[in-house]
């Protein structure tokens, strides 16, 4: 069975149609890469995911069950992360704060138990500190972990939202363009990262990238967007074949 | 980080004591003051929760210290229920009360907001006088200061002094707890980002809510403790001008900061007596060049302001650490 089922999404922003009945499945532990030119809908169907946006049309069911009919903050909770493409840290707070606000849906304690500060909050906030620590030191983040996010690198902002992300323990990952900004060298790293995510966490990763190099590497599958229809879905090697895909996407140089 | 925890606990129980002696050298009066300065501290801290942490501005809540202080006197007057119980009972009616006015605040962002709770303000000590037989109208209640208990030999200021300041430090450590945890995260992760916050699984709308509750419950709190210490209560002590006070005291003791709400607290205590001293004729054109200044020189308040002398002076001894290289900011939520 899929882990994400989407079908038939449709998304209009007045008279716009950013989706237009996109359908495509997700089987569990796969990378799929989501790729189309600027406008295409990506972030759109990201968002729609999300529960941020509303879907005009189409069903999307995570783990079986319905997902649209939830609201936003339950998201994370059923078990799905994700990044922003242009950030959407919260700059005032630490790093490490950063990444256990991500673990906020897999934590439960209340105002008035934190305020009394009873015993089992301090373990639960000692167990979340410490799950934010380990992937604090997965990303290479441990040096900068009392740092306010405000201030801090680009690229190192997008591996604080990946920990975030990650906090949540989620079993679908969404990352939206997570080599934005990144260098030559970094897309490498990142690449291997992603791939190390998924065979050692397990997890289920949905990628939305302009890196080319980077979702033929790790991506099992292709789903490519335009003008926010699916105009190609197959194996990277199938998807850079699709003469569609080249004519909307990849233009005349691919040819 | 652990460091930093010793001098700080020690500089925490050094301020306790010295705050336990005040009533055996001041006078009277001088008590008197302190204790509305705590009591001024324990509203502060409310709308910082509010409008510093989780970035709902509030220019009302002179409303909710206002419910605080007559559901306080009230119950002293009518029903002649001890002081300490009124004190639970304004909370909880003004978390309630709160909670129920943050519920459609949620549709209402920055100076919208702002003006919501602002027309909160000005109607609150008309609807005091229109229920005259409960309030006393325009004439207000007047009610008699405690004794101290357990034939204590304190006069009722110096007891009241201990009381303001045994609740002050109850609903700080409270407050604290609250602000530090998996909560307090939350609350400034709604302010910095509220999207991000969302799909982090907040629930923004009963967060914003229930932060809306808990901060007007601190307001009610100070002014029930206002209605003993003042022993008087009156519509017009509760009017705008209040609102804006509390609200300076917030901007100015540092927004997003525990102990900027006792910076705040002395500033609007004592800031306007000493403008009093300085000019008669015109104290508030005074007062309003303290404003400026204190903003000109400390743009993060008071707190922000020791903070920053604080990492300056460590600094210069300390040699230098890897982290150096990363500027330090003054605003940030500790």
């Amino acid at each position: 069975m899929p882990i994400l089922s989407v079908h038939g999404v449709t998304v209009r922003f007045g008279g716009i149609i950013a989706l237009d009945g996109v359908s495509f499945d997700i089987e569990p532990r796969q990378i799929v890469g989501l790729i189309g030119p600027n406008g295409a809908g990506k972030t759109t169907l990201f968002n729609c995911l999300s529960r941020l946006y509303i879907a005009a049309a189409g069903t999307v069911s995570f783990e079986g069950a319905p997902l649209l009919t939830q609201p936003a903050h339950r998201i994370a909770g059923l078990g799905i992360g994700r990044t922003f493409q242009n950030l959407a840290l919260f700059p005032t707070q630490t790093v490490l704060q950063n990444v256990m606000v991500g673990a906020h849906c897999r934590t439960s304690s209340d105002f008035l138990s934190n305020a009394l500060k009873l015993g089992w909050v301090a373990r639960e906030e000692a167990a979340c500190r410490a799950h934010a620590e380990e992937l604090l030191d997965f990303l290479d983040l441990g040096l900068v972990a009392h740092h306010p996010a405000a201030g801090l690198p680009f690229a190192t902002l997008k591996r604080v939202e990946l920990a975030r992300a990650l906090a949540s323990r989620p079993k679908l990952l969404l990352l939206d363009e997570p080599a934005g900004g990144l260098n030559h060298e970094e897309v490498g790293t990142l690449g291997a990262l992603i791939q190390r995510i998924r065979t050692e966490r397990g997890l289920t990763i949905l990628l939305v990238e302009h890196h080319m190099s980077l979702v033929m590497q790790v991506s099992d599958k292709v789903v490519v967007l335009d003008f926010g229809r699916k105009i190609a879905e197959g194996t990277p090697a199938e998807v850079r074949r699709n003469p569609e895909v080249i004519k909307a996407y990849l233009g005349s140089e691919a040819a | 980080m652990s460091g930093s925890r010793l001098p700080r606990l020690v500089g925490l129980l050094s301020l306790l004591l010295a705050a336990c002696a005040l009533p055996f050298v001041l006078s009277n009066f001088r008590l008197f003051q302190f204790s509305q300065v705590y009591i001024y501290a324990i509203a502060i801290l409310g709308l910082n929760m509010l409008t510093g942490y989780n970035g709902q501005f509030s220019l009302g809540h002179g409303a909710f210290y206002a419910i605080g202080a007559y559901v306080s006197a009230i119950m002293m007057d009518r029903w002649n229920i001890a002081y300490g119980w009124t004190l639970p009972v304004a909370g909880v009616l003004c978390l309630v009360v709160g909670f129920l006015f943050g519920l459609p605040a949620l549709r209402l962002e920055g100076l919208y907001l702002a003006l919501a709770t602002f027309s909160l303000a000005l109607a609150v000590p008309q609807i005091l006088k229109y229920f005259e037989h409960w309030t006393g109208g325009s004439q207000g209640i007047v009610l008699s200061k405690p004794n101290a208990p357990f034939g204590l030999k304190l006069n009722p200021d110096q007891w009241l002094y201990f009381v303001t300041f045994a609740v002050l430090v109850l609903l700080f450590w409270l407050g604290a707890n609250l602000l530090k945890g998996r909560i307090g995260r939350a609350i400034v992760a709604i302010r910095d980002n509220h999207i991000a916050a969302e799909a982090m699984g907040i629930n923004t709308a009963l967060y914003k809510s229930l932060v809306f509750g808990v901060s007007a419950a601190y307001t009610g709190v100070a002014g029930a403790l206002s209605a003993s210490v003042i022993a008087y209560v009156a519509p017009d002590s509760f009017n705008v001008f209040l609102s804006v006070t509390l609200l300076i005291g917030s901007v100015i003791g540092g927004l997003a900061s525990i102990s900027g709400a006792v910076f705040g607290a002395l500033f609007i205590q004592f800031v306007p007596n000493w403008a009093q001293d300085i000019s008669k004729a015109a104290p508030w054109a005074i007062f309003g060049v303290f404003l400026i200044g204190f903003m000109y020189l400390m743009p993060f308040g008071i707190a922000g302001g020791i903070r920053l002398l604080w990492i300056r002076a460590t600094r210069s001894r300390v040699p230098q650490e890897g982290r150096s290289a990363v500027p330090t900011q003054a605003h940030t939520t500790t």
